[in-house]
């Protein structure tokens, strides 16, 4: 149980000296740009090194040792690393920022692999969601639980996996980012309920059904742990999807409004 | 002109309302029985799959719900065509709807949770789903009023 513990000390420096890096970078990139574009809102800053800060509490510091010895723990550094953190991420544009400092040339091979079909096919509602939702439903109904905890590899391949597709399924509901592929709001309102409901389902099934090597009380506060901070965080989702809807309906309804009147005048 | 404006914003009055009401419901529910009062269990042993996820679906749902009738009813004011009167009937008659399916599907059928446990439940169920269908008729009544007075100001004795 305590190999984890053993020998990290390099491994915690080099995520530390990572987490300086992309903070400092991210500065450095807005202060650089700023000068040449429209100046980039602060409040992206204040997302991206709270959202840093989150996805690394996920993974390294006090929660993350805590969870090799609690499941609830364990549950409180998904939370940060697949739902807070990515959906601060995703708030601050990163990805937008990143086009707009490098030159013309590398935003050109940037904008294509964006546009590639793998960038399409991963982002889309549907697809994103089932990694996102399947992998968990994977990670808690089947032994890998618990095989994680003795492999280090199998350690790092899930906590890849779970930022990874709660980034991407944070990306295809709302649209800050540069984002080629759009979707319907229907299509997105109907999968983002689909996607909560297969998350309280499953936080509920982890309450009555604990993972291998899980005690009772440990699972029933991881679940519930799960069940609640999934709805806060979700809930925050479909307030920003649904802004950004009835924003976009205004526009057009205004515009109707405005080529009206302008035809009846004429 | 102003007529046809009128009762195409009526389908668009009473979905908000509905889905608020039913969002309103739902939140109440968690807050009140779940959280105040402890009466609701957060699982309960006899709980099927199927109220398992009835129980997921309706709770992301009314999350949902409560969200979008928000913005509608932004959306309806903003264009100035709220009709209060018919809005509160649909929202009484959402949460009308869903607390009777919470109380006779999901309680009963589904076997999700019991209202209160320890305690002789059949009354809790029975006055749980009187009001359900109280609020129902209270919700119909109010929407299916033809005219609010203030359209039969603007349409003089018509």
């Amino acid at each position: 149980m305590h190999h984890h513990n053993h020998g990290n000390g390099f491994l915690d420096i080099l995520l530390y000296i990572l987490l300086i890096v992309l903070i400092v970078g991210y500065l450095v990139l807005v202060y650089g740009t700023n000068k040449k574009y429209k100046e980039w809102p602060m409040i992206r800053c204040v997302f991206w090194i709270i959202g840093i800060a989150a996805v690394f509490l996920g993974i390294a510091g006090p929660i993350a040792e805590r969870a090799h010895a609690s499941f609830q723990a364990h549950m409180m550094t998904h939370l940060l690393l697949g739902m807070l953190g990515p959906l601060l991420l995703v708030l601050s544009a990163p990805m937008s920022l990143l086009l707009r400092s490098v030159p013309v040339t590398w935003g050109r091979i940037l904008s294509k692999v964006l546009k590639s079909f793998y960038v399409r096919w991963i982002t889309h509602p549907i697809i994103a969601s089932i990694l996102n939702a399947g992998g968990l439903w994977i990670l808690y109904t089947t032994d890998l639980y618990h095989s994680m905890q003795s492999s280090n590899l199998l350690h790092v391949f899930v906590h890849v996996h779970v930022f990874l597709a709660g980034y991407v399924f944070t990306l295809s509901m709302i649209y800050i980012e540069v984002t080629p592929h759009r979707t319907s709001f229907q299509l997105r309102a109907i999968v983002l309920i689909l996607a909560m409901a297969a998350h309280s389902i499953l936080s509920k099934w982890i309450y009555a059904n604990p993972p291998l090597g899980v005690e009772a009380t440990d699972a029933q506060l991881g679940g519930m742990l799960m069940y609640y901070g999934g709805d806060a965080i979700d809930l925050v989702i479909v307030i920003l999807l649904c802004a950004q809807y009835f924003k976009g309906k205004k526009r057009a309804v205004e515009g109707r409004v405005y080529t009206v009147a302008k035809t009846s005048e004429g | 002109m102003e007529k046809r404006k009128n009762s195409n914003d009526e389908p668009f009055n009473i979905w908000s309302g509905v889905l608020f009401g039913l969002g309103l419901v739902a939140f109440i529910d968690e807050v009140v029985f779940h959280q105040l009062l402890h009466w609701h269990h957060f699982y309960d042993k006899s709980t099927t799959s199927i109220g398992l996820i009835s129980d997921g679906i309706f709770h992301a749902f009314s999350w949902f719900a409560t969200v979008v009738g928000l913005f509608m009813l932004a959306d309806i004011r903003r264009r100035k065509v709220w009709n209060v009167k018919r809005w509160v009937g649909a929202a009484i008659l959402g949460a009308g709807v869903f607390q009777l399916y919470d109380g006779i599907i999901q309680h009963k059928l589904m076997r999700l949770h019991q209202i209160r446990y320890d305690v002789d439940v059949i009354y809790y169920d029975i006055v749980w789903n009187v009001i359900a269908a109280c609020m129902i008729i209270i919700g119909i009544v109010l929407v299916m009023q033809k005219k609010s007075p203030n359209h039969k100001k603007n349409e003089g004795e018509a």
